[in-house]
């Protein structure tokens, strides 16, 4: 089996979220950056599928040389190759259309993404590359388990969940309960140094969205301490004063 | 020129979030001068694909039929842009729920459309240029991402616009897409849905506990609290990874992000990756025996004490004013 996993940098989930230029810019000063932990569900179930030479798990990034730290993270916790598209991720559509054509000349039995990425939280990867790539397109799933020719994957829906059977190929954004993110050993970033990484030109594609600007949620006012054995004062306050009750 | 909303039943009934997005979408209209259609589809009786009517909604597209029963992400995609196609849509809403979010981007290709997932707020629209407004950073933060297509898809968070009755009424019409034979590949083999919970991702009150709670065995304080408050239930997430509590109840900034009416935080310090999935929540509520624990630095109300004192008082007062009331 040949899965394409692809895979995303984002910033540290501790990161303090700050913007520069006017709240026109992301500020990255300080930020660290790290393979966004949906991706790593992903790519740990990729492997597990893989596991013991039943097929080869290639990760794909579309971002610039700063992205190559992450992209040797992933071929250490254990992907066979990793190709990187030499450019800025834009957005969702162009991170999506760059993957597609890629995908379309080195096909695969199955795509992942994660659910979303920390950044922009879309979850429009895995469904754009679906219907770019005209195959099935499953997001939020929380279990993966292949069959020959196909898949069984759970997907989850609001207040429970929907079991559905997928031939390949097809794309799926996985989230928690695919699998434990695996934490790469000596020998993985030993050999991540040599596996190959390719970098390849992004294709030409016009783009359809722009962030033009950032806010941060606006502060909370003091907390109202109500004392432990005077319950009734709480539920008071969030009926008459919150009228959240 | 026209807006066309999803209406995206569970089960055959429209939720509260589905009544929010035709409110919006209504206003998106009104924005443009130009009238709201919503299109429907699987098993929703007259009476429920009428009553989007009282929402703004001025016609209802029905689409029906044995295969069309439960969501199929690439046949329900490929019926709602032929949709928005025959009735010169140029902007789609839906809601941002889990289908939603399956569905949105798969539109945005169809119809080359930019899409704002997550979005928060009616459009702001000047000098042609429309900018939504959408959660970023895991609820750390919003950005304001301007669609420069023709076509646009936005997909509208639960709980972030209100629902506005107009009281009219739709005229329902039967809508019949062709779909590909290649739309039904994925098969849905069980679908199961827990009755009596209310689902996380639109509940109005939620009741989330951590930790502090020291094991499952300890959960059913939480459950009876949320049942009386008609609350969902949550947790962060090593409960969840401790297997204390299923993952879908996981909330925070790798878990569900959820913008409730009451957000009650009993035993979680408040880490700043659960902080990032809780924010946009309009009341929070503390309940933890640390007074430095840093939920109280983002809480609106809290009790610094032991959950297992004040949960089962905090019951029973609620249940005399339930009485009450
Ligand atoms: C990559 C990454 C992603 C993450 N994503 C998430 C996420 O999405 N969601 C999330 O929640 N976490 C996430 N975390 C974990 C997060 O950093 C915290 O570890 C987690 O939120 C702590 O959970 P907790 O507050 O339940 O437990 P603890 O940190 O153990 O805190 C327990 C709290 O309970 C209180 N307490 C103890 N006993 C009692 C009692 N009897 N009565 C009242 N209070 C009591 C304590 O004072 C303490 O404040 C993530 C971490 C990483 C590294």
């Amino acid at each position: 089996m040949k899965i394409l996993v692809c895979i995303s940098n984002v910033p540290d989930t501790t990161t303090k979220i700050t913007f520069t230029d006017n709240n026109t810019q992301f500020n990255t000063n300080g930020v660290q950056f790290i393979l966004n932990p949906y991706d790593e569900i992903a790519l740990s179930r990729a492997i597990e599928l893989t596991d013991g030479g039943k097929g080869t798990v290639t990760v794909i990034n579309v971002g610039e040389v700063s992205t190559e730290a992450t992209i040797r993270k992933a071929l250490a916790i254990g992907a066979t190759d990793a190709v990187r598209i030499n450019a800025k991720p834009h957005d969702a559509w162009y991170v999506a259309y760059q993957v597609a054509q890629y995908a379309k000349v080195n096909s695969f039995d199955l795509i992942l993404t994660g659910r979303e990425s920390i950044d922009y939280n879309g979850s429009k990867v895995a469904g754009m590359l679906g219907e770019l790539l005209d195959i099935p397109s499953v997001s939020i799933i929380k279990k993966l388990d292949a069959a020959d020719n196909e898949a069984t994957v759970e997907r989850e829906i609001e207040g429970g969940k929907e079991i559905l059977t997928i031939p390949f190929p097809f794309v799926a954004g996985t989230a928690e309960g695919v699998a434990e993110p695996k934490i790469p050993n000596m020998r993985g970033i030993m050999s991540a140094r040599t596996k190959p990484l390719v970098v390849v030109e992004p294709v030409e594609v016009k783009t359809f969205s722009e962030i033009i600007s950032y806010e941060t949620p606006a502060p909370r006012g003091q907390v109202t301490l109500v004392a432990a054995d005077d319950v009734a004062k709480l539920v008071n306050l969030l009926h008459a004063e919150a009228r959240v009750i | 020129m026209s807006v066309l909303i999803y209406a995206e039943n569970a089960g055959g009934t429209f939720k509260k979030s589905v009544f929010e997005a035709v409110s919006y979408a209504k206003a998106i209209a009104d924005q443009n001068n130009t009238d709201l259609v919503a299109i429907s589809i699987g098993d929703v009786d007259a009476a429920g694909l009428a009553s989007l009517g009282k929402y703004g909604a001025k016609k209802v597209l029905n689409v029906s039929g044995d295969k069309l029963k439960n969501f199929i992400n690439q046949a329900y995609a490929s019926i709602i842009a032929e949709a928005a196609k025959k009735e010169g849509a140029d902007v789609v809403v839906l809601s941002n729920t889990f289908s939603g979010r399956g569905l949105a981007p798969r539109l945005g290709v169809k119809l080359e459309a930019g899409v704002a997932d997550g979005a928060v707020a009616l459009p702001e629209q000047n000098d042609g240029k429309f900018r939504v407004k959408k959660t970023a950073f895991s609820g750390k933060a919003f950005a304001v991402v301007e669609l420069t297509s023709a076509n646009k898809v936005i997909a509208l968070i639960p709980n972030s616009y209100k629902v506005v009755e107009t009281g009219g009424i739709a005229q329902v019409e039967d809508f019949a897409a062709a779909t590909k034979q290649s739309d039904f590949k994925a098969i849905i083999k069980e679908i199961v849905r827990a009755a009596d919970k209310v689902s996380l991702p639109d509940a109005e009150i939620v009741v989330s506990a951590g930790r502090g709670l020291k094991g499952p065995e300890n959960w059913g304080m939480i459950e009876e609290l949320a049942n009386l408050l008609g609350a969902a239930t949550a947790c962060s997430k090593p409960v969840s990874d401790a297997g204390w509590r299923p993952h879908s109840e996981h909330v925070g900034q790798t878990g569900i992000a959820v913008s409730p009416n009451l957000y009650i935080a009993i035993g979680i310090s408040g880490a700043i990756q659960h902080l990032a999935g809780i924010s946009s929540s309009k009341v929070i509520v503390v309940i933890n025996k640390d007074p430095e624990a840093p939920f109280f630095k983002v809480a609106d109300y809290g009790i610094v004490g032991d959950a297992f004192e004040v949960v089962p008082q905090l019951i029973a007062t609620v249940k005399e004013y339930k009485a009450s009331a």
